[in-house]
């Protein structure tokens, strides 16, 4: 009865799983032969609004309030190790590498996944979906690649908005209220970022892009019936983005910290 | 005709050649059966009212014939051409020559009423805007909505989005139309407009049409054939004349409207009728 029950459910798993890469192939086909199409591009525009600018303040706020709260609480320590001149190299390479993609992600898999879930939930409940393909068009091309491209493109540049507001809003508590001189804490944070960790960082934000957009499409396509199955989508949702951003950034950042090793040898912050 | 419980072969009838046909098809979901080795075949020019209880499989049928839905087996046909076993890019070509209204209208929220009618138009052709826009227009006043173009469907009542649903799936002038309970939901007068505007679309455009509902006015006045599934099969085919004169037990209770007794005993109280 129990080895039953659990190859039921390893087989359902194996199977939802197929399906969610099936899902990816099929957008990934889609997107190599309508991408040069300038007409699928217009599809594109109003959700790289939809995607970008609605998630400006949310990510200023979170990036801002990081940097703020990073500066805080690194501050005493360094100050009586005497490297608080050295904060904005800390500040700003765990802002780079680590919690300006991570939590840029999350932010966006909570504004922008759950809504994508929801409105392809909704679209797929209400037989809008069927009625795309029952007229001839693919809702794969004309929904998902879409939707998916503007988390691509945009998971990046957010990030990157992000750690600019966390920078600024770290320095401006390290010189502006903890007094430290500008001069060396601008010297001290330029020398020690490196294009690495800028790629690094760069190399997180797409991949995380990436697993917003499918999974929220993917969970917005299969949801059930009804109001409750839409809700239960958008949860499982952003549970499932939420997990495997920081599953994929712990693999990350065992590899680049590896291959850093490797290629350039061991690094001191301080 | 009056029909027996089995399963009666409409495959053979009539003198219209069949646009669509379905061989031996049966579809499951989950334990549920839905059909059973159902054959159907529609005749072109023809309107073909599928009747049948909630849940006896009829909007399935439906989207069989579009492969909206595949037959777990048994082999579909469209124009000569087999269609379960295409993909969706080959089905492109086919589906443009059908227009389907959905149950709710299936209109897409975010577009206006004339982007909606415009959607197959500007998917399918090259045609201008203002063309685009002159089409858009003769459709919505083919089903009398003309001047609601910039309205969004949420501003619409629930018979003028059954409506523009319908000037949607008249947009390409397709030669099949399929309708999933076009009068559901809407009040006796809404209904008729539904059912005069699917007379007028077939005199108009000469279409075959397969109409699935419940509603029994309508049954009456816009089927040319009535077929009635029942428990994943047919059960009885043939004209709305034939239908009120049918002694199938089932048949007569849906012209009647009329439940049976063993259906009513859990409903009825005890000691009275």
């Amino acid at each position: 009865m129990i080895i039953t029950t659990i190859g039921r459910k390893t087989s359902r798993s194996l199977e939802a799983f197929g399906r969610f890469w099936m899902f990816c192939l099929l957008t990934t086909r889609w997107m190599a032969t309508s991408i040069f199409r300038l007409r699928n591009w217009r599809l594109v525009m109003p959700q790289l609004y939809e995607v970008g600018n609605r998630s400006l303040p949310v990510i200023a706020i979170t990036g801002t309030f990081v940097g703020m709260v990073l500066a805080i609480q690194a501050y005493d320590q360094l100050h009586a190790a005497g490297f608080a001149e050295r904060m904005g190299v800390l500040l700003n390479v765990t802002l780079v590498q680590e919690l300006g993609p991570v939590l840029a992600a999350v932010m966006l898999a909570g504004r922008v996944g759950g809504a994508l879930t929801a409105e392809l939930g909704t679209m797929n409940v209400t037989e809008q979906i069927d009625a795309l393909r029952a007229m001839g068009s693919d809702p794969i091309r004309y929904l998902v690649v879409p939707r998916f491209l503007a988390c691509l493109i945009l998971c990046p540049i957010l990030t990157l908005f992000a750690d600019i507001c966390g920078s600024l809003a770290g320095s401006w508590i390290a010189v502006g209220l903890k007094d430290i001189p500008y001069e060396p804490y601008s010297y001290y944070t330029m020398d020690a970022m490196t294009k690495w960790d800028l790629g690094v960082g760069f190399v997180k934000s797409l991949i995380f892009g990436w697993i917003i957009g499918m999974v929220a499409c993917y969970k917005g396509f299969h949801c059930r019936a009804g109001a409750e199955g839409v809700g239960r989508a958008c949860t499982e949702s952003f549970v499932a983005t939420f997990m495997a951003i920081l599953i994929v950034d712990f693999f990350i950042a065992t590899f680049s910290t590896g291959l850093y090793k490797v290629l350039y040898g061991f690094k001191s912050l301080v | 005709m009056s029909g027996e419980p089995a399963q009666l072969d409409t495959t053979a009838q009539g003198d219209g050649a069949p646009i669509v046909e379905l061989r031996d098809v049966s579809k499951q979901f989950g334990k549920l059966v839905v059909l059973r080795d159902v054959n159907m075949k529609f005749r072109k020019g023809e309107t073909t009212v599928i009747i049948g209880a909630s849940g006896a499989g009829k909007s399935v049928i439906l989207k069989h014939i579009v492969s909206l839905l595949k037959p777990d087996s048994g082999e579909v046909y469209c124009a000569g051409e087999r269609i379960d076993t295409m993909t969706d890019r080959e089905l492109v070509h086919l589906r443009k020559r059908f227009g389907f209204l959905f149950q709710m209208g299936a209109l897409f929220d975010s577009f206006t009423v004339a982007e909606n009618v415009a959607f197959p138009i500007v998917e399918h052709t090259r045609r201008s805007k203002s063309n685009i826009a002159k089409t858009v227009a003769e459709k919505l006043a083919m089903v009398g909505l003309d001047g609601l173009q910039e309205k969004k469907p949420a501003q619409l009542s629930g018979g003028q989005r059954k409506r523009v649903g319908l000037a949607r799936a008249i947009a390409l002038d397709p030669e099949i139309i399929l309708y999933d309970e076009p009068t559901t939901g809407l009040d006796p007068i809404r209904s008729d407009v539904i059912n005069e505007l699917i007379i007028k679309l077939q005199r108009e455009l000469n279409v075959t049409s397969v109409v699935v509902t419940h509603d029994m006015a309508s049954v009456r006045k816009i089927g040319d054939r009535v077929v009635m599934l029942h428990e994943g099969e047919f059960i009885f085919d043939g004209t709305p004349k034939d239908m009120e004169t049918s002694d199938n037990k089932t048949v007569r209770q849906f012209v009647e409207g009329r439940a049976a007794d063993e259906q009513l005993a859990g409903i009825r109280l005890k000691g009275k009728p």
